[in-house]
Formats: C-alpha cells, sequence, structure tokens
C-alpha cells in the first residue's frame, strides 16, 4: 500500500495546525459558525443528533495493522469504543469533542492517516474496488489511480469551494464492485482494441433525492492524460455547477441538464487547454512509482484446495464469504460486520485491535473496507483459512452472510443523524433477525437490501434490491420500498414501490416481497433476475395485501 | 422547549433559566409561544459568546411519565441511540 | 478596505464606477456590462482600466481585450461561492492575463492560500488580516500537491527534482 513521503507526511501534519488555528479561532469567536462549519466540514467533523461526528478517511478503503490500531486507540481515547464503517470506506466517531479533534488529527497522521476532504463541497475521499489487487477478473489494480487522484485533489486550490461534494470512484476490473455509475465521477481502468490500457472516464452519477446513472463523458483517456482531463471535468463544473439550488447543485443535474453531448465538448474544450498547458500531464515513470507502492505480495505456490475443517460453521463460511483469488492457494475473504441482529458495518475497538494482531500473525499486509460496510481480506493463504475462520468467530465477526439477505447496508439513521427523517439500524436489525435462519438465506441467495433514513440516500438505497427509504410522515416513521435496484456494471434505480409502511409493518412487507421472489423465480435466477423479469405488479399485490385485509 | 448543541464538545443542552442543562427534564417549558421566543432572543445571545450552537424550539406534550417532546427526533436526542442503550444521556453516560 | 497585494499593503489607485457615472481620470474600475456597452470608449482612455466581475460573470466574456486591461476584480458574494477560482485560472491561463486581479467582497483568510495559486494578486481585506496574517495563511502548508500560479514547485517536481 501507499506509504507517505516527507511531503505527504509534512502535508498532514501542517494540516492538522491549520485545523488547530481554526479550532481556536472559533472557540474565541474570531470565526462564526457559518465561517467554521465549510472549514470543519473539509477535515470531516459533522454535528450530528447527539454529538460531533468525526469521518476519517480511508483512502480506497486500504488499513494496514498499524492503522487498525491506531483507530482503535482513537475509539477507546476520545470516543466511546467503537467506530462505523461507511458505505463511502471510511469511518466514522460519534462522539469526538470539538476540543479534542486536533489531537485525534495528530494521532492520526503519525500512522498516515486524515479527515482531509471527507465532507464539504469538495472533491471527497476517493473509492474503489475493494477486490483491488486480488480479483480474477481484474484488468489493473485501481489503487494507483485512486492514490494519484487522491494527492491531485487534496487541497486543490480551484476546487474546494464546489457548488456541492464531488464523488470519485475507480474499479479496474469487468465486474463493478465501485458502483461507478452511481458516481459524480468514476475511472474505470479498460483496454482498447489495440490492446492498451487506458481509462473510461463516467460523470453524472449519484443518489439522494434525484438518482441518476453516470454516462461515459471520456471513451477511451490515455493514460498521460487522466489528471488533465479529470481536471476539465470538475472546471466545467466548478463554473457552471448550480449554486442557486443546494438540491441542484450535483454535476448529475448539470450533466443531465446539459446532456452528453453538450457535456462532452465542453470537457473536451477544457481538456484540450489543459493538456495543451502541460502542467498536469502525468509521465509514465510517475504512474509506475505509485503503481510500485500497489504491487501484490510474492504469492507462493501453494495448493489450491479448499482445507477442510472439524468446524461445520466454517464450511457455511466459505460459501459466501470467500471469493476467488486470481493466484492458485490463496483467497479473498469477507469480513461481516452484519452480526444477526447487530449493527450493520460497526466495530468495536476490541475487535479492530484483533484484526491487526490477525494481519500481523498472516503475514497479511492490509485489510479493506468495502463500500458494503464489510471488511475484506484480499490476499489469505488458503491453508489459513481455517484458522483465521476460528479466530473471527471467537471475534463475533464470521457471520456467513456475505452478499445475502442479512448483510445489510444502512445508514445511521434518526439514532445518530441530524438529517434523518426515520431509524434505519432497526429496520436493519430486525430484517437480520426475521431472516436469521441461514437455510433459509442460501434459499433466497443473493439479495441486497440497502437502507437510507432520510432522501440524501447514504444508505445507498437507489442501488438496493430491495431498498428502504425512511420518511417521516405526521411525526411517525414511515418506510418506503423500492426494488430492482443495482449499483453493479448492471446499473438501475430501484422504483418506488407505492405508498409507505409504518414501522411495525415493514419488515413483515419485506417478507412478503421474498415470497414472492421465491414463488415466481425460475432455475437459479437472482431476486434482481426475478424482479427484472417479471416488474413490479406481483411484489405490489403481495406487500400491500395485508392492507387491503385490514380495510375490509 | 429549547435546545441547543453546546459548542466545545457537541453535547446536547437544554435552556433553563439563562443557562444550559444536560438533562431534559430539568429544561425550562414555556407555556407560551411568547415566552419560548423571549428564551430564543436570549439564547442567540449564547450563540453570539460561542457558548452553544443552532438553539431551536421544539414541541413537547405531558404524557403519563411527564413532559416529552412531540418528535421522535427530540426523544432520540434527549436520551440517546435507540440501538445502543448503553451510551449517551440515558445511560448517564458523562462526557469523559 | 485595506488592499494587500503580491503580499504588502498598498494604495488602491482605482475608482469604482457605477453603470452611470461619468469616468474619473486616473484608474477606474468598470462593471462586465458597461465594458461590453462602452467598450471603445473606456479602451481609448489614457488611463489604466479595471472590470469588474460578479461571480457569474466568466472572464471569457473579456477576450482578446483582457491584454489591455490593467486590472480584474472578481467578487466574492459569499465566501462559499467558489466560481472566482476557477475565473482566476481562466484569466492567467487560457486568457494570459498578466495585470492584477483583485478578490472582493466575501472571502476568509482560510480561503487566502488558494486565492493566491490561482492567481488572484490582490485582496481588498477586513482590517482583522493584517498582511502578518496574510503571510500567514499562505505558509500554513508548506507543500502542494497541484500546480499554481505562485509558482510553487508540486511535491511531484520536489521528489523527482524536476
Amino acid at each position: 500500500m501507499y506509504r507517505y513521503d516527507e511531503f505527504d507526511a509534512a502535508f498532514v501534519r501542517q494540516r492538522v495546525e491549520q485545523f488547530r488555528f481554526q479550532v481556536e479561532r472559533r472557540l474565541s469567536g474570531e470565526l462564526t459558525e457559518d465561517q467554521f462549519k465549510p472549514l470543519r466540514l473539509m477535515n470531516g467533523l459533522y454535528l450530528q443528533l447527539h454529538a460531533y461526528m468525526l469521518r476519517v478517511a480511508v483512502p480506497y478503503g486500504t488499513l494496514s495493522a498499524r492503522q487498525l490500531r491506531m483507530l482503535a486507540h482513537i475509539a477507546r481515547k476520545y470516543d466511546k469504543g467503537y467506530g462505523h464503517f461507511t458505505t463511502r470506506q471510511n469511518i466514522q466517531f460519534n462522539w469526538p469533542k470539538l476540543k479534542d479533534v486536533p489531537d485525534i488529527l495528530a494521532e492520526l497522521a503519525t500512522v498516515e492517516m486524515h479527515a482531509i476532504q471527507t465532507s464539504g463541497n469538495c472533491i471527497r475521499n476517493v473509492t474503489a474496488d475493494h477486490f483491488a489487487g486480488a480479483a480474477e477478473d481484474e484488468v489493473e489494480d485501481p489503487r494507483p489511480v485512486a492514490e494519484i487522484v487522491r494527492q491531485w485533489s487534496s487541497l486543490h486550490p480551484e476546487f474546494s469551494f464546489l457548488p456541492r461534494k464531488f464523488k470519485i470512484a475507480v474499479s479496474g476490473a469487468a465486474h463493478d464492485r465501485a458502483a461507478l455509475k452511481f458516481h459524480d465521477m468514476a475511472v474505470e481502468i479498460v483496454k482498447n482494441e489495440a490492446g492498451e490500457t487506458g481509462y473510461r472516464v463516467l460523470v453524472g452519477g449519484g443518489m439522494g433525492r434525484t438518482p441518476y446513472i453516470g454516462y461515459t463523458v471520456g471513451d477511451f483517456v490515455a493514460k498521460p492524460d487522466l489528471l488533465s482531463f479529470l481536471e476539465a471535468v470538475l472546471r466545467v463544473y466548478n463554473e457552471e455547477g448550480r449554486r442557486d439550488n443546494i438540491y441542484k447543485a450535483r454535476i448529475k443535474i448539470l450533466a443531465h441538464t446539459l446532456g452528453e453531448a453538450e457535456m462532452r465538448r465542453r470537457v473536451a474544450r477544457e481538456f484540450a487547454e489543459i493538456k495543451a498547458a502541460g502542467t498536469q500531464q502525468l509521465p509514465a515513470e510517475e504512474l509506475a512509482r505509485i503503481a510500485a507502492y500497489f504491487a501484490p505480495p510474492p504469492f507462493a505456490a501453494l495448493s489450491d484446495e479448499m482445507p477442510v475443517s472439524a468446524d461445520k460453521d466454517f464450511f457455511d463460511w466459505t460459501k459466501t464469504n470467500i471469493h476467488k483469488h486470481r493466484a492458485p492457494g490463496y483467497a479473498i475473504a469477507t469480513i461481516s460486520l452484519k452480526p444477526i441482529g447487530g449493527v450493520p458495518g460497526d466495530a468495536r475497538h476490541e475487535q479492530l485491535d484483533a484484526l491487526a494482531d490477525l494481519l500481523d500473525r498472516y503475514g497479511m499486509a492490509e485489510i479493506r473496507v468495502s463500500h458494503e460496510q464489510n471488511l475484506v481480506l484480499p490476499h489469505v493463504r488458503k491453508k489459513d483459512l481455517p484458522a483465521i475462520f476460528a479466530r473471527l468467530k471467537e471475534l463475533g465477526l464470521a457471520t456467513p452472510n456475505a452478499g445475502l439477505i442479512t448483510d445489510i447496508i444502512a445508514c445511521p439513521g434518526l439514532d445518530y443523524c441530524d438529517l434523518a427523517n426515520a431509524r434505519s439500524i432497526p429496520v436493519a436489525q430486525q430484517i437480520s433477525e426475521r431472516f436469521a435462519d441461514l437455510s433459509l438465506q442460501h434459499d433466497i441467495g443473493e439479495l441486497k437490501i440497502k437502507i437510507s433514513g432520510c432522501i440524501n440516500a447514504c444508505g445507498h438505497h437507489h442501488a438496493g434490491h430491495i431498498g428502504i427509504l425512511g420518511v417521516d410522515k405526521k411525526g411517525v416513521e414511515f418506510y418506503q420500498l423500492q426494488l430492482g435496484g443495482s449499483g453493479a456494471e448492471d446499473a438501475s434505480i430501484g422504483e418506488i414501490m407505492g405508498p409507505g409502511f409504518g414501522e411495525h409493518e415493514i419488515v413483515d412487507a419485506v417478507e412478503r416481497v421474498v415470497e414472492t421472489y421465491l414463488k415466481l423465480r425460475r432455475g437459479s435466477e437472482r431476486f434482481l433476475d426475478t424482479y427484472r423479469r417479471v416488474g413490479m405488479e406481483p411484489f405490489r399485490n403481495m406487500a400491500y395485501r395485508e392492507q387491503l385485509h385490514a380495510a375490509h | 422547549m429549547l435546545t441547543a448543541n453546546r459548542l466545545v464538545d457537541g453535547d446536547v443542552v437544554y435552556w433553563r433559566a439563562g443557562g444550559w442543562v444536560e438533562a431534559f427534564d430539568q429544561g425550562d417549558v414555556f407555556a407560551t409561544d411568547a415566552d419560548a421566543e423571549v428564551a430564543l432572543q436570549a439564547a442567540r445571545k449564547s450563540v453570539a459568546g460561542n457558548v452553544v450552537v443552532n438553539p431551536y424550539l421544539f414541541e413537547v406534550r405531558a404524557e403519563a411519565d411527564g413532559i416529552q417532546p412531540v418528535k421522535e427526533r427530540e426523544i432520540i436526542r434527549a436520551a440517546g441511540p435507540t440501538v445502543r442503550r448503553d451510551l449517551g444521556k440515558q445511560a448517564h453516560d458523562v462526557s469523559i | 478596505m485595506p488592499l494587500i497585494r503580491n503580499g504588502a499593503p498598498t494604495e488602491n489607485l482605482f475608482a469604482d464606477v457605477a453603470d452611470e457615472a461619468p469616468l474619473p481620470a486616473g484608474g477606474a474600475i468598470v462593471s462586465l456590462t458597461r465594458f461590453l456597452a462602452d467598450r471603445e470608449t473606456l479602451l481609448a482612455r489614457n488611463s489604466p482600466l479595471g472590470v469588474r466581475l460578479k461571480a457569474e460573470e466568466s472572464p471569457a466574456a473579456l477576450g482578446d481585450d483582457v491584454g489591455r486591461l490593467s486590472l480584474v476584480v472578481l467578487e466574492f458574494p459569499k465566501f462559499r461561492d467558489g466560481r472566482a477560482f476557477s475565473w482566476a485560472r481562466m484569466l492567467r491561463t487560457r486568457l494570459g492575463f498578466r495585470g492584477e486581479i483583485r478578490a472582493t467582497g466575501d472571502f476568509l483568510y482560510d480561503q487566502l492560500a488558494f486565492m493566491t495559486r490561482v492567481g488572484i494578486n490582490a485582496f481588498e481585506v477586513s482590517e482583522k488580516i493584517t498582511p502578518e496574517l496574510f503571510q500567514r495563511a499562505l505558509a500554513e502548508m508548506t507543500y502542494v500537491y497541484q500546480p499554481g500560479a505562485d509558482g510553487r514547485r508540486t511535491i511531484r517536481a520536489l521528489r523527482t527534482g524536476a
């Protein structure tokens, strides 16, 4: 993984002192809250329902053991003993005090971590495929690009006061595990007909009040041109993005208002200029230098057989949580942070420390955070799997549900968030408990449920096979169902079913939707496939059946 | 009632007799809109004094077990996350 | 309001001229609207000329005339409105403007370094921003990842010795 040199290290240290000065000026009143708010947001600090919330950046979801230990330490020393992994691969602490945050950031800086630009109207954390460097279908590891984009976007003088937030994702595989089409801008590493590797750049995707699927604005950007091209997109956005209406300020609005042809034209014009000026061109040596940091560990020649274990649970776990690795004898392992009935994405400080020990014991340099709020061990020797599983089980991190119905994504919701209309975590917990039976879960198969507590869609409900949106209906928590969303390369926005369900009805409604799928599916269709084949009608009829009966 | 967040640590606080308290059940209840407005104006001085941020009024009503907020959001804000009953004011979880 | 140019306090040698007002002798700043309407007259004057751009007004409207201006004033109606950062960039790069780019309006101490790096070199500041504080702002971050108008070498250049 990337290692800071003296410049990166000085950068984050100075950034901490810059923020410390901003906090002093806020506490003394020299800065008003209105002035301070964008500044603290650009250091990841929100004011939430109960307390401040600090969102620490995990660039492209990659963490080392040392960094895990620091996160555990922060949780203990400054917070309430736990952290929450987010749908953008970051980690959030829910209870820091403003006066402590400069010290928290100073401690994070000692392990090459920060909270720079994890909020605010600027370029946010660059996310990437959580299987980077390990997946079989990978064209090229996306993380060197993600790291280059991270550096380019850090305190960019022209783009720190954008109309709104700007989220970038990078992927280098055929299967899109980074939800590219739902990002403001995305980079996909592709090969052209001549076999050269370059970048497809997408723009205009987004969740929120008005979800959009992004489109291609650069079909094949040559490697040296990457930053010049991305800069062109940002410049068009900064100049032309709407600033009169916060709900129309994202680039997705501009991209779809202008339309693809016009957007391409404007980006192309800026790109030509920036490229000609030459200052943002990316020499091959620089790309190679950064890529060298991400060289995979040497893979030993090992037997590709999956070891057996006396523990039946191990077998269950391998059915869902183990994914094919490009090197024989190795596997990718998903560590589920969705224990049945638990809070999705939360990890206790003891678990973080224990995972750090696990990484060290088995010679693993890194762990990943996925946007589905789980953790991933990218390079595990298959022969180590039973022992690793046993340890994960002791830690409560061995739930065998990756990709299954109980692997739910949920935002913090009204339990934590100032913006929320309804609670999301209890709904996730109840659904998880309703479907706890593992054989039922396997019968259902792949089913991604995503829950958001408000229209800001931090739970990515628009991309859920089943999406749930919490709304406030006359002071009562109500939940709207959407079906058929997908964040993969077959991206689609879920269709709203109809009127919402009360908090005591929503889990039953989800159950009826699942039953409908089980009745209608053909062959090995997943829920998503069945929905796409039969449409909303049968699901809608079944979901509202209880209401109909009650009305009669 | 009138609430805000304390600037220095983000804690939820409630207006009481010209100052701020941490416990919901110790906060002043305003019988009339006029009283509430007077308090809100006074609270704005706390903002200028960098003690709190974002003071606002919210509705409460008399229930069997005492005064309770009307909105779910304020109920949760007064107590703590419903999914972690061991955290926040509900657990007498005092700031370290 | 005090004016800091190229890091030092300086006199303001330009007068802001309302659209209907007569032009003074000496440096004059007019709105873009007036510039486009009275272009010939304004450019025929023998005194320094400045044009004031609102946040929504792109310097592209000035075209080649930019070379005949001494000053472009960029308004910040609200510090969150970051369009002027791109306007400054456009002035320095695409339009090749070498004169003074002056920021006026609502901007923060915390934006001064960014503003300098996109090519703004003059600032109408409140009394609170002393020249010392101004320099402090520019020095907060020694290293930068992106090329800028202030000539600072990027981290990449420092790494490779370029």
